[in-house]
């Protein structure tokens, strides 16, 4: 076990290293904006992932990898701040009235290697995606409902794709994680050939990517000459930004971003609700298969002093409910109050009222472990007994699918029905809180098979609801999405993760 | 001397098997298999199950660790399950940076020491004498990344005079920018420096004191004859072994000065691979540092038999 506990070692090795930052921070200034100029190289670090990292586009998932593919490749459709689907390849779309039915009519564009773009690329994409024979691609579930032996190009510029059951929010499957369009000659990853803002130099996994600028980018040509990736640790990506040595640090902690505040060089860039930090609970065994004693639960927490004190005040309220301030959120629910005195009576009522529970989470994001204990004394108020336990990190989120009656959840922003769909329906992959209700299925299906906007608005907004009364999740907190840039580096979007203009390098620029 | 030498070999061989089981069995102890850390936060059940599948993670372990080690005694280390690719090409693809970083630290840990070390011990009790020795004494007591962060603040960030990390450098980056190497090179030296001057002070004074360097003195030999010629080579002799367990501790250093300078060496494949439960990779790291160690007290060792032929070696 000497490695495993000589990884958690180092964590909080590294996590002390923000001290060295924190020591000298100084000065005074604010965001400034200026026209923009051409030229020069713009370096970005992101959180490293070593050998895991990867080139190919319909594989990877980390940040880092998904800001090099969108570099270099684009998506038919990608997401505006709201996570709604807005046009990327595709230029405009429509369905059939049974909504089994669509076309995407793609935009003028160009791969890098001088070929149009055409029907037959993203097809050809589609496929690749789908190959049976390759367990890696991401989206291969997602878009399992695409049926390619029906689906066909309508001309050159035309993709007819059917479907294999109605779904609404089909433009929101083609712009999530993983569906990068690719020539249809692409076969070896390590030669990307795409129609991205930048032409593919250079990749080592772990270390750094370089891009040149495609000057017939359809979005028009990128402003800086070469951009490079880099991995690294936070705080050396910190320390990086500070020193000079790179111009955009994806990802920095609250502790940083206090310290840099009123740097001249470096400044924080903040989206607010960029996802949800929360605590989920098992409800199909004892005790939370009986809704009080997660109510218990949910009423206990502090969630003001939980956003205060685990994001350092750097977020938003939770409200049991994901996707705070995207499309399909329920906005005029009142935000739930702690209310100790009815913890205590519902724990009573559901027996779990001194008796030992056990919270079992692990250092896999930095909030966790703070946030368990915070949260294990805040319930001690109310009578309840929880004993906090650290598992790995390393395969935490693939642990908690079967273990753990309390565990940490955290996710990044996707589109609300995305997140109920991987992990609330009851085949879903990711269910920790195993929220098994045929009902609640239905529901769901009916509500991606409504084709009025409103009505399936609020058909998504009802199944919210009914998670926040009944359901395992205690969702207490949005936080920030924090980058730091340097005060060379301008046009730099405040936008959520895995949205349209988040890790945009094309439209950014140099002093 | 050459029966000893084959002795020492097979030992280290014998050793080096031990430590593969080892490492097989504690990393297979550890929760999670590199299919299960692949799909971390992603993906269903069903996926990791046909990923460790393709892996062969679904073998029984007896036969992987034969794989592993048959693969070994042929010269293949395997593949890597995260990358796929050949755990030779990962591994030497990282140790240019390792190699620079600890081969600039032994260069100069040893006149470092010696002069420190001989500086301090021949004038016992003066004034330098316990400068040498309260400095070395606290840089000591300095955890690594303490004086790693420390050096980056004060260097890197407020004054800005070195590079604060290695991010987006290269091997080739290290001859056009030497002034990478300064922050992470002295890290490494201090802790290194600092035990192996206290040894070269402390055998100084103790030969200094023997019966046969007073005699020699008595008898007239001049002081530096006597320094050079009879006290010096058994000065030396614990520092000598000092050195080799210095090798040891350089490669302990070199994973948390790679960590906290972002520096692209074997330390951080390893450490990765250890997040990446990549087994053969970690396989093949921990045998060739272990293997670079062993050689290192073998070779100190025999540099004992050369400075006192009375020693274990020559038994």
């Amino acid at each position: 076990m000497a490695t495993a506990s000589f990884v958690r070692s180092r964590r909080s090795v590294l996590s002390l290293a923000g001290g060295a930052a924190l020591l000298t921070a100084c000065g005074a200034s604010a965001d400034s904006s200026s026209k923009p100029s051409k030229g020069g190289t713009i370096r970005a670090v992101f959180p490293g992932f070593g050998a895991k990292e990867t080139l190919d586009p319909h594989v990877g998932r980390q940040f880092v990898d998904m800001a090099r593919f969108k570099a270099v490749f684009d998506k038919l459709v990608d997401f505006d701040a709201k996570l709604r689907p807005v046009p990327r390849l595709a230029e405009r779309w429509e369905a059939d009235e049974d909504l089994t039915v669509w076309r995407f009519t793609l935009r003028k564009a160009q791969f890098h290697d001088g070929r149009p773009l055409e029907a037959e690329d993203v097809l050809f994409t589609l496929s690749r995606i789908l190959d049976p024979d390759s367990s890696e691609r991401l989206a291969k579930n997602s878009l399992s409902l695409i049926d390619l032996k029906r689906s066909r190009a309508a001309g050159s510029r035309t993709v007819e794709l059917r479907l294999t059951r109605p779904e609404a929010d089909l433009p929101s499957l083609l712009a999530f994680t993983g569906t990068y369009v690719v020539s249809r000659r692409y076969r070896d990853p390590a030669k990307p050939v795409g129609t991205g803002p930048f032409r593919f130099v250079s990749f080592t996994p772990g270390r750094s990517f370089v891009g040149r600028r495609f000057d017939d980018y359809w979005d028009g040509a990128a402003h800086a000459d070469e951009l490079r990736i880099l991995s690294a640790e936070p705080e050396a990506r910190a320390n990086a930004v500070r020193a000079g040595e790179a111009e955009y640090a994806h990802e920095v902690s609250a502790t940083f971003a206090r310290t840099v505040e009123s740097h001249p060089d470096v400044r924080i860039v903040s989206t607010p609700r960029s996802g949800v930090e929360g605590i989920l609970l098992k409800t199909d065994r004892p005790p939370f298969d009986d809704p009080d004693a997660a109510m218990a639960l949910k009423l206990a927490a502090d969630r003001e002093r939980l956003v205060e004190v685990v994001l350092g005040g750097r977020g938003a309220v939770g409200n049991d409910m994901y996707g705070k301030g995207f499309a399909y959120y329920p906005e005029d629910v009142p935000q739930r109050e702690r209310d100790v005195a009815e913890a205590r009576r519902l724990a009573r009522r559901s027996g779990i009222h001194g008796k030992k529970l056990v919270f079992y989470t692990s250092t896999a994001a930095d909030s966790f472990v703070d946030a368990a204990q915070l949260f294990a004394r805040q319930a001690a108020e109310a009578g309840l007994r929880i004993e906090v336990e650290t598992g790995p990190p390393e395969s935490y989120f693939t642990d908690i699918i079967d273990t753990g009656a309390i565990t940490s959840h955290r996710s990044g922003a996707m589109p609300i029905p995305t997140y109920l769909s991987e992990r609330l329906l009851s085949k879903a992959p990711q269910n920790v809180t195993r929220w098994r209700h045929p009902d609640f299925d239905a529901d769901f299906a009916e509500a991606r098979a409504t084709r009025d906007e409103a009505r399936r608005s609020r058909r998504y907004q009802k199944l919210q609801r009914t998670l926040r009364d009944e359901g395992g999740q205690l969702l207490w907190g949005h936080p920030d999405w924090m980058n730091a840039v340097s005060s060379r580096l301008h046009g730099v979007r405040k936008a959520p993760p895995n949205t349209r203009d988040w890790a945009r390098f094309d439209t950014v620029w140099l002093d | 001397m050459i029966r000893y030498l084959l002795r020492r070999l097979g030992l280290a061989a014998v050793q080096l098997g031990v430590l593969a089981v080892l490492v097989f069995a504690l990393t297979s102890l550890l929760p999670g298999d590199a299919a299960a850390v692949r799909f971390n936060e992603q993906a269903g059940l069903g996926q990791i199950t046909e990923l460790r599948a393709q892996l062969g993670l679904d073998r029984p372990l007896l036969e992987r660790f034969a794989d592993w080690a048959g693969g070994l005694l042929t010269g293949d280390l395997g593949t890597s399950l995260m990358s796929g690719d050949p755990v030779t090409g990962v591994i030497t693809g990282s140790l240019g940076a390792t190699a620079v970083l600890a081969g600039a630290t032994l260069v100069l840990v040893l006149p470092l020491s010696l002069v420190l070390g001989l500086a301090a011990g021949l004038r016992e009790g003066t004034r330098l004498d316990r400068a040498v020795s309260a400095v070395v004494l606290v840089l000591n007591g300095i955890p690594d990344f303490v004086l790693a962060l420390a050096l980056v603040a004060l260097f890197g960030l407020q004054l800005g005079w070195l590079p604060a990390t290695w991010v987006g450098t290269d091997g080739t980056d290290l001859l056009l920018r030497p002034a990478l190497l300064v922050l992470p090179v002295t890290v490494l030296l201090a802790r290194t420096v600092c035990l192996l001057a206290r040894q070269v002070r402390a055998g100084t004074v103790a030969a200094l004191h023997a019966g046969y360097v007073v005699q020699a003195r008595r008898l007239g030999v001049p002081r530096r004859t006597v320094v050079l010629r009879h006290a010096l080579p058994n000065a030396a002799l614990p520092g000598v072994q000092e050195l080799a367990r210095t090798g040891d501790h350089l490669l302990g250093g070199v994973l948390i000065v790679e960590a906290v300078f972002a520096v692209p060496g074997t330390a951080t494949v390893m450490i990765d691979a250890v997040r990446g439960r990549d087994v053969p990779v970690i396989q093949s790291v921990i045998l060739l540092l272990a293997a670079v160690a062993l050689a290192l007290n073998l070779a100190a060792d025999l540099l004992c038999h050369r400075l006192a032929p009375r020693s274990e070696a020559a038994r």
